[in-house]
């Protein structure tokens, strides 16, 4: 079980606002964790910072053993890093496919322009996307577009991937479709890092849990134990959810 | 538009360009340079401008130095084929450089920084009368030979030119750089986050867009013999050349050829025949241009206007 | 000449440029539309201020309210019939169109007045304060610019309209939920900046020639001063056209009074690329 993506004692502050205050986790290769916290608790920041988008006051990340605390957004990308965004990013006047094609052509280091379409081809098909090959990405619904931004990091062959929110504005039955892709995502070996708000997503997909509350860590562990967790229920959950779970969880 | 069709269309183009000595007078000669001088020029915009989406208006400050580092070589005695691919490499390294600073900036900062740049390169090249001329200008040595057949001689000299950039055009459009670049023109934070090395491909493009500006600026120098800053770096110049390349369409193949050559075209009919008011009539096309071809020449959907006309004479043979 | 005598000139010049500048500083903010047009419209004023004078004898301080108006409905017309079309378009179709209604206005003008210089010569004398000289014209100039400056800036504090295009100029989608009327704003903003335009070509016209050689002059000065001052503020006008005239001042003295606008533009790119907000105003990264 090797660690795949490790930060150290990471720190980011905006002028007088410490956005991250001495983060230090590790994701271990295979595996899926939840990131979890109240708005402003630096979710996002986190993910810029382990993206390149923007450089840490102080501390370290490491990817794959190799020091990648100075490396830019297209480095991220091409070494194995991907990321979604919370509010979806596509090139709108390509087609889904070049959107997708884009993702294997740079980040997924593909050597032809043709053989990126064919891998986005096969990923549309997995996605479920078929159908809208050929129209232009600002065509489609939100629940397309999400889709779309899942697509386009797969293409890049990640062996990390961050997803911001993506759940944000779907259906339920949009939401237990996301799911499903995201569980065969993590089949084919995809280490994943969710960002989410829906509790639901987080128990039912997470295998550990780190909460964030102010740019710290206040607490990491299973579900189950951080449902429990005093400073997580204070800072996050509130009593009601954290006793209404628990008397399910007894349930079963 | 098939890729086919777009090769043929250029290449009979080409054609009738490079064919004019043969059958038209020497005014026409004369036209057919300068719209392939454009052409090249405008195909060259494209790269930055269209391809990549950075509203870039440096053109002049290549035109400019491709004019100046050519007649300063040719004085110096370098014969003047060699003299323009010093101009070429010159400029194309001062845009690789420039662009490594002026990059960073976007929309309106960008457009401003790039015409900061002419301004500069110009007020430098005046006041450095030593070596420039400064104000007087500079004088080439002219080819020998009646203006006609040198008027040939540089026809088929700016028709090379146009057909080289016209190829990168191509190999660019198709090529990973090409897609790059659409993505950065149409979101550059996505770009990065997807893996394009936005910096890299950002510069490159620029110095494209300088490369053959160089060239058309040595070439210009030798035909006309005469140089001066005021000519040379023309912000009219660096107007024109993306007004020419919006009245095609802007980051396709074909555009910038089609708009250059509508735009030359127009402009011989107006300013032969209302010199006092060439300016606002220019102003005019711009105008029209904007509010009524939004996507330029190219985006105009020809089979959605024959469909309309058709739809008109069916009306007309409806039985009374 | 000595220092103090250097500096006084570049203040005094910066109260012109901060005037010059303040119109289009605010169209750029606010609509985030570079308008071209800017230095046309600054020697438009002069000229219609040079003919009040002399073919009516008309003084130009009295002409400066007219010529304010007369400005005003102009842009505020222009705005709301074509730049308001492409107000949200990428930056090069707002700049090629403004580019496009300048040439025509310019060529109006240059067919129309002829570029010869035209000079308003109103012998009003210089001052001599305590050694340093001031010429009588440059400084009732300079404190009109000022002083329109500065009822602007209350303009845009204490009034609703004020206040309204401030709100526009943060967020624009925001404002409209607040239900105020972008477009609106947008015409009454375009047409303060052409006022101050005009207003300014008042001004310069008692100071300078009046000529349609100059108007790249000042559009590119407009540009240093919102390059170094920041944009869409009144404060940021100020800040930048005071420093620009400084610049322009001792660099005149030390290079040459025709080095003094490369000094400027050579200022502004390398502030471009080092601090592009401006020593008082927004990201410059649209």
């Amino acid at each position: 079980m090797t660690s795949i993506l490790v930060a150290e004692k990471l720190s980011r502050n905006f002028g007088g606002i410490q956005a991250i205050d001495d983060l230090s986790f590790a994701l271990i290769e295979g595996e899926i964790v939840a990131l979890i916290g109240p708005n402003g608790a630096g979710k996002t920041t986190l993910v810029n910072l382990l993206t390149g988008v923007i450089r840490p006051s102080s501390g370290r990340i490491r990817f794959e053993g190799e020091d990648v605390t100075a490396q830019r957004p297209f480095e991220a990308a091409r070494r194995g890093l991907a990321r979604t965004f919370q509010i979806v990013q596509p090139f709108p006047r390509m087609t889904v496919l070049e959107n997708v094609a884009a993702g294997a052509l740079f980040g997924g280091a593909q050597p032809s322009v043709a053989a990126a379409m064919d891998i986005a081809r096969e990923l549309l098909e997995f996605m479920e996307l078929a159908p809208f090959a050929d129209r232009p990405a600002s065509a489609l619904t939100l629940a397309g577009r999400k889709r779309l931004e899942l697509a386009k990091s797969m293409a890049m062959r990640p062996k990390v991937m961050m997803l911001d929110e993506v759940n944000a504005g779907l259906n339920s039955s949009e939401i237990n479709g996301a799911l499903r892709l995201i569980r065969q995502i993590a089949e084919r070996g995809v280490t994943i890092l969710i960002i989410e708000h829906l509790m639901k997503v987080v128990m039912s997909l997470a295998e550990r849990v780190l909460v964030l509350h102010h740019g710290r860590l206040i607490a990491e562990g299973s579900a189950a134990n951080m449902v429990r967790d005093k400073k997580v229920i204070e800072a996050y959950l509130g009593e009601k959810f954290a006793r209404r779970f628990t008397v399910e969880a007894a349930s079963g | 538009m098939q890729r086919w069709q777009q090769y043929a269309f250029f290449a009979v183009w080409l054609v009738l360009l490079a064919s004019t000595p043969l059958w038209a007078s020497n005014y026409i000669v004369r036209l057919a340079i300068t719209i392939a001088m454009f052409t090249a020029l405008t195909l060259s915009w494209n790269f930055i401008g269209g391809f990549a989406g950075y509203p870039s208006f440096s053109t002049a400050a290549f035109f400019g130095l491709g004019c100046y580092v050519g007649a300063l070589s040719q004085r110096a005695g370098v014969p003047m084929v060699l003299a323009w691919a010093i101009a070429t490499l010159f400029v194309g390294a001062f845009a690789a450089a420039l662009g490594a600073i002026i990059l960073r900036l976007r929309g309106h900062y960008f457009a401003i920084g790039s015409i900061g740049v002419v301004e500069v390169v110009r007020l430098l090249v005046s006041s450095w009368g030593s070596v420039t001329g400064g104000g007087d200008g500079l004088n080439l040595p002219l080819l020998s030979g009646g203006p006609n057949a040198v008027a040939r001689i540089f026809l088929l000299a700016m028709i090379l030119i146009m057909l080289a950039a016209f190829l990168t055009t191509v190999w660019v459009d198709r090529s990973r750089l090409g897609f790059g670049l659409r993505c950065i023109q149409q979101n550059e934070d996505a770009a990065n986050m997807v893996g394009v090395n936005t910096t890299r491909y950002k510069i490159i493009a620029y110095t494209l867009s300088a490369l053959f500006c160089g060239t058309v600026g040595a070439s210009y120098a030798s035909w006309t013999g005469y140089i001066d800053p005021t000519e040379s770096f023309s912000i009219l110049m660096s107007i024109k050349i993306p007004v020419m390349c919006l009245l095609g369409g802007p980051g396709t193949v074909l555009g910038a050829v089609i708009g250059t050559a509508a735009f030359t075209l127009l402009e011989e009919v107006f300013w032969v025949n209302f010199l006092d008011y060439n300016r606002a009539i220019l102003g005019a096309v711009i105008v029209i241009l904007i509010f009524f071809l939004p996507g330029g020449l190219l985006a105009i959907s020809y089979r959605d206007i024959a469909g309309r006309v058709a739809k008109l004479s069916v009306w007309r043979k409806a039985p009374a | 000449m000595g220092q103090l005598q250097t500096l006084v000139n570049g203040i005094v010049l910066g109260g012109l440029y901060s005037c010059l500048a303040v119109g289009f500083s605010l169209v750029w903010g606010v609509l985030n539309v570079v308008n071209m047009l800017h230095g046309s419209l600054i020697v438009l004023g002069g000229y219609i201020t040079y003919f009040a004078w002399h073919s009516y004898g008309i003084h130009p301080l009295l002409a400066l309210p007219a010529v304010a108006l007369l400005m005003y409905l102009l842009g505020y017309v222009m705005q709301l019939s074509m730049i308001n079309r492409v107000v949200s378009q990428p930056v090069l179709t707002t700049m090629t169109l403004t580019f496009g209604l300048d040439l025509i206005l310019y060529n109006f003008m240059t067919v129309y007045y002829s570029a010869t210089p035209r000079r308003i010569t109103l012998d009003l004398g210089a001052l001599d304060l305590g050694g340093i000289a001031i010429p009588v014209d440059r400084l009732l100039g300079m404190l009109l610019a000022l002083g329109l400056t500065g009822m602007l800036y209350l303009v845009m504090r204490r009034s609703r309209i004020g206040r309204a295009i401030v709100a526009v100029r943060m967020d624009s989608a925001a404002a409209a939920l607040m239900g105020i009327k972008v477009d609106r704003i947008y015409a009454i903003t375009f047409g303060i900046g052409a006022l101050m335009a005009g207003a300014t070509g008042v001004i310069f016209a008692m100071v300078y020639p009046v000529t349609t050689n100059l108007t790249g002059t000042y559009l590119g000065k407009a540009f240093v001063v919102c390059v170094i001052g920041g944009l869409g503020s009144v404060p940021g006008a100020l800040v930048g056209g005071v420093v620009l005239g400084i610049i322009e001042s001792f660099a005149g003295q030390a290079f040459g009074p025709q080095h003094a606008l490369t000094v400027g533009f050579l200022l502004m790119l390398v502030l471009l690329v080092v601090r592009p907000t401006g020593l008082v105003g927004i990201k410059g990264y649209e």
